[in-house]
């Protein structure tokens, strides 16, 4: 009965803070919305006994969202990040999209005979996990490892300031960089 | 708490975001959507390992929906940097000719 009470709550403020992201009028509450959905997420996976995926979701989302302000911060500016706003497209066609797409899941949800439960949640359930993937789901973590590894890499590759696209523009067939104009006071 | 009501709820914040994916100008709420969408992904999945079939494999799937999700982020804020520097943009409609 608890557990029930705390996942309606947790639930209600998930979903609550999602709307608020979108109807908010500033992009940093914007950014503190959606951070509440995602650590109201990560209690509700310790409602099933995910201790390690719910802690590691909230420490996650928590610094993605700090970091997400920082990025609002360094290309709009304090102010514009906490100024009232509205940027959005074609609101109806979005709206009625969002509005079909929970009505189809929803009847799924609602209507579809969902076979019963087999089998039996592990006693240690992170121990089961960290055992899954370091044996018979290794394949999954060597997957992950690299794909991990590639995002580091593709990543600084686009941000850096003196990457390619910094020095030969977007055209991929460019092979040689322009000549660099000489800097400073003796040019 | 049952599996409909958990999938209820993930349905809820998956098309949150798909409102917010489609509508936002705002590359940076374009992500949010993003990742409130994979938000209900993870709620899902979660619910339908509790539920149907509590094996250590169903958390391995939600381990690889997390790192989706950080995957997507880094780069959306790599492209993101990238954009604002090569074009001085933050708005999706000021790229809008990459999609061709």
């Amino acid at each position: 009965m608890t557990g029930d009470i705390v996942f309606w709550v947790l639930a209600a403020l998930a979903v609550a803070a999602g709307v608020a992201v979108f109807s908010v009028n500033s992009m940093a509450r914007a950014t503190y919305a959606l951070a509440i959905s995602f650590v109201a997420v990560g209690l509700t996976l310790l409602l099933f006994d995910l201790q390690f995926l719910g802690v590691i979701t909230v420490l996650m989302m928590v610094m993605e969202m700090a970091i997400m302000a920082i990025y609002m911060i360094m290309f709009m500016g304090m102010n514009p990040a906490l100024m009232p706003m509205s940027m959005k497209h074609g609101k109806g066609a979005a709206m009625t999209i969002a509005v079909g797409t929970f009505l189809v899941l929803a009847a799924g949800a609602l209507f579809v005979p969902w076979p019963a439960r087999r089998g039996t949640p592990a006693p240690d359930l992170t121990v089961a996990l960290g055992e899954a993937i370091m044996e018979s789901k290794m394949l999954v973590m060597m997957t992950v490892s690299p794909v991990l590894f590639a995002t580091i890499v593709a990543a600084l590759v686009l941000a850096a300031p003196s990457g390619r696209y910094d020095r030969l523009g977007d055209d991929l067939r460019r092979r040689s960089a322009p000549a660099r104009q000489p800097e400073g006071a003796d040019r | 708490m049952t599996l409909q009501t958990v999938l209820l709820v993930a349905a809820a914040l998956f098309s949150v975001g798909l409102y917010g994916a489609i509508s936002q100008q705002v590359v940076v709420m374009v992500m949010m959507g993003l990742e409130l969408m994979l938000n209900g992904v993870v709620l899902a999945a979660v619910g339908f390992w509790w539920f149907l079939s509590p094996a250590p494999e169903g958390q391995v799937l939600v381990l690889v929906v997390i790192t989706a999700m950080t995957v997507e982020m880094a780069m959306g804020f790599a492209v993101a940097t990238l954009l604002h520097r090569s074009r001085n943009a933050d708005m999706t409609d000021m790229a809008a000719d990459l999609s061709r």
